[in-house]
């Protein structure tokens, strides 16, 4: 292959370089072990690096939303302060409670961040900058990013604190819910790019258009349910500060909470990517080099997740549920109908895509219309109770 | 296949590193239990009843409707990925095949099993 030295390929061509540098005295197996050990660690390296990112950012956008300054001590503007909270993560004691049982207990954060880190392996960074292009690349996505939910259960069940127990069980129900809407609209995007491979739906969008603008409905239904996968405002039920204190980690300190915590922010830089690829091009777009686009992009997802924490009130559990099972399904199944027919009825793509827009625009009018009357009639009933 | 082959080594080391920053934190980090510190957290007080209480019915059925429907979109992956290549026919098939989950659901709904006690 040959090495081209250019701000779009730096990346690739600093590792094919290095391998044709291994390669002249080192056997062929062993330099590609080397380098896939390198590419791991490089994805481990990007993931705590945007944990690092993320817990700052969190913090500035939350201190600024609230009117505040957030951290700034430590360096300008504060931006030593997750280093600071590293080290402190460190060396703080690590307390197990007596009753706890000590085998889930120790298990819960390494399947946890396994669960999470491993998403990594099939983001797409840039123009051929994915670790693994699997040709079921989305399937793997889903499949390992919703391992997490045993770790939470682990965590919450070993943990043998009440907090904690209700945490898990509110995840078994939460995040199961909104599995099901994540995957019809994951199915809607794959539908129409015709394949499971990251880098695949990414080119579909070249030729297609971002996803988002043909399917704003269906993208709507996504951002949603991803929200409640990656238990973000308003959907974090499981660790509501108000209602369980911190739910599933209550009993965690050290670095075993800095695993959690890792954990939760790799799920958020990861859904966020994700959501990217799916339906705002991936790391599609001009001038600058695709993997800046990539980053650009994940970060303006993440920031508005950030944003809408701390506007939104959070919501009840039962509302979640009821939410989840009552419109979201329903609505992911109608979807799915429409992108169906549009996209097998119309053959001339800039046609279906317009019908699929109009299509798109009449299922959210459809579903706040039904959302509204089905609010209105509930209010009516508890004026009648009222009354009588 | 290497693809699978670097998934593989990834599980490994992902297993790797949660274990390594654990190991490396019980040499830097103090070790000083006492009763108090180890004991349950709840605002405060001591817990009381037991803690290991069995699920309620409620998340049961939940995850029974949930097990309907993930089993569905296992079908659907592949049929999403074939969909380009498949005729009006295969459509209307699936919607079909999704009808009866619809029934289903409306089944579960009806029964009241989705709402909260």
């Amino acid at each position: 292959m040959e090495n081209v030295w250019t701000i779009e390929n730096v990346w690739n061509a600093i590792g094919m370089a290095l391998q044709n540098w291994l390669a002249g005295f080192l056997p062929a197996w062993l330099v590609t072990l080397i380098m896939d050990l390198l590419v791991i660690v490089v994805l481990l390296a990007i993931g705590i690096v945007a944990v690092l990112i993320l817990s700052f950012l969190e913090r500035k956008v939350a201190a600024r939303a609230g009117d505040r300054y957030g951290p700034n001590r430590w360096g300008p503007y504060g931006v030593l302060q997750p280093f600071a909270d590293a080290i402190k993560m460190l060396i703080k004691e690590d307390i197990v409670p007596h009753v706890a049982d000590r085998f889930s207990f120790n298990l819960a954060p390494v399947i946890v961040t396994v669960g999470a880190v491993m998403t990594y392996a099939v983001l797409p960074f840039g123009r051929n900058m994915v670790a693994a292009n699997l040709n079921i690349g989305i399937l793997y996505f889903a499949a390992v990013g919703s391992l997490s939910i045993i770790g939470l259960l682990t965590a919450g069940w070993g943990s043998r604190n009440k907090y904690a127990l209700i945490s898990a069980f509110r995840s078994v129900a939460q995040l199961i819910t909104y599995e099901v809407p994540l995957a019809l609209c994951i199915i809607c995007v794959v539908m129409l790019a015709g394949s499971l491979s990251t880098q695949d739906i990414v080119l579909a969008q070249q030729e297609r258009g971002w996803f988002f603008l043909l399917m704003p409905g269906i993208f709507i239904l996504y951002f949603l349910a991803a929200s409640a996968e990656m238990i973000r405002c308003p959907f974090d039920l499981l660790e509501a500060d108000s209602e369980i204190v911190a739910g599933h980690f209550i009993e965690y300190s050290g670095m075993k909470f800095a695993l959690f915590f890792l954990a939760e922010y790799i799920h958020l830089f990861a859904g966020s990517a994700m959501m990217v690829t799916l339906f705002f091009g991936g790391w599609l777009g001009p001038w600058l080099p695709s993997w800046l686009w990539f980053l650009i992009k994940t970060f303006v997802v993440i920031f508005v997740f950030m944003w809408i924490r701390n506007t939104f009130p959070r919501i009840r559990i039962d509302q979640v549920l009821k939410i989840g099972w009552k419109v979201m399904v329903p609505a992911g199944l109608v979807g799915l109908a429409i992108t169906g027919f549009v996209d097998k009825l119309i053959a001339d793509t800039l046609i279906a895509g317009v019908v699929l827009f109009v299509c798109n625009i009449a299922l959210i009018v459809g579903v706040s219309y039904f959302m509204g009357r089905a609010q209105r009639q509930k209010e009516m009933a508890a004026e009648g109770a009222a009354l009588r | 296949m290497q693809h699978y082959v670097f998934i593989g080594l990834f599980l490994l080391v992902a297993v790797l590193f949660p274990i390594i920053a654990v190991g490396v934190a019980y040499f830097l980090r103090p070790k000083r239990p006492t009763p108090e510190k180890c004991s349950t957290y709840e605002c405060g007080l001591e817990t009381r009843g037991p803690t290991w209480v069995r699920f309620r019915a409620q998340y049961y059925l939940y995850a029974l409707v949930f097990v309907v429907f993930d089993v569905e979109v296992a079908f659907l992956y592949p049929w999403a990925v074939a969909y380009n290549r498949l005729e009006l026919f295969g459509l209307i098939e699936m919607l079909i095949f999704l009808g009866i989950l619809v029934v289903g659901l409306a089944y579960a709904w009806r029964k009241g099993a989705l709402e909260w006690m």
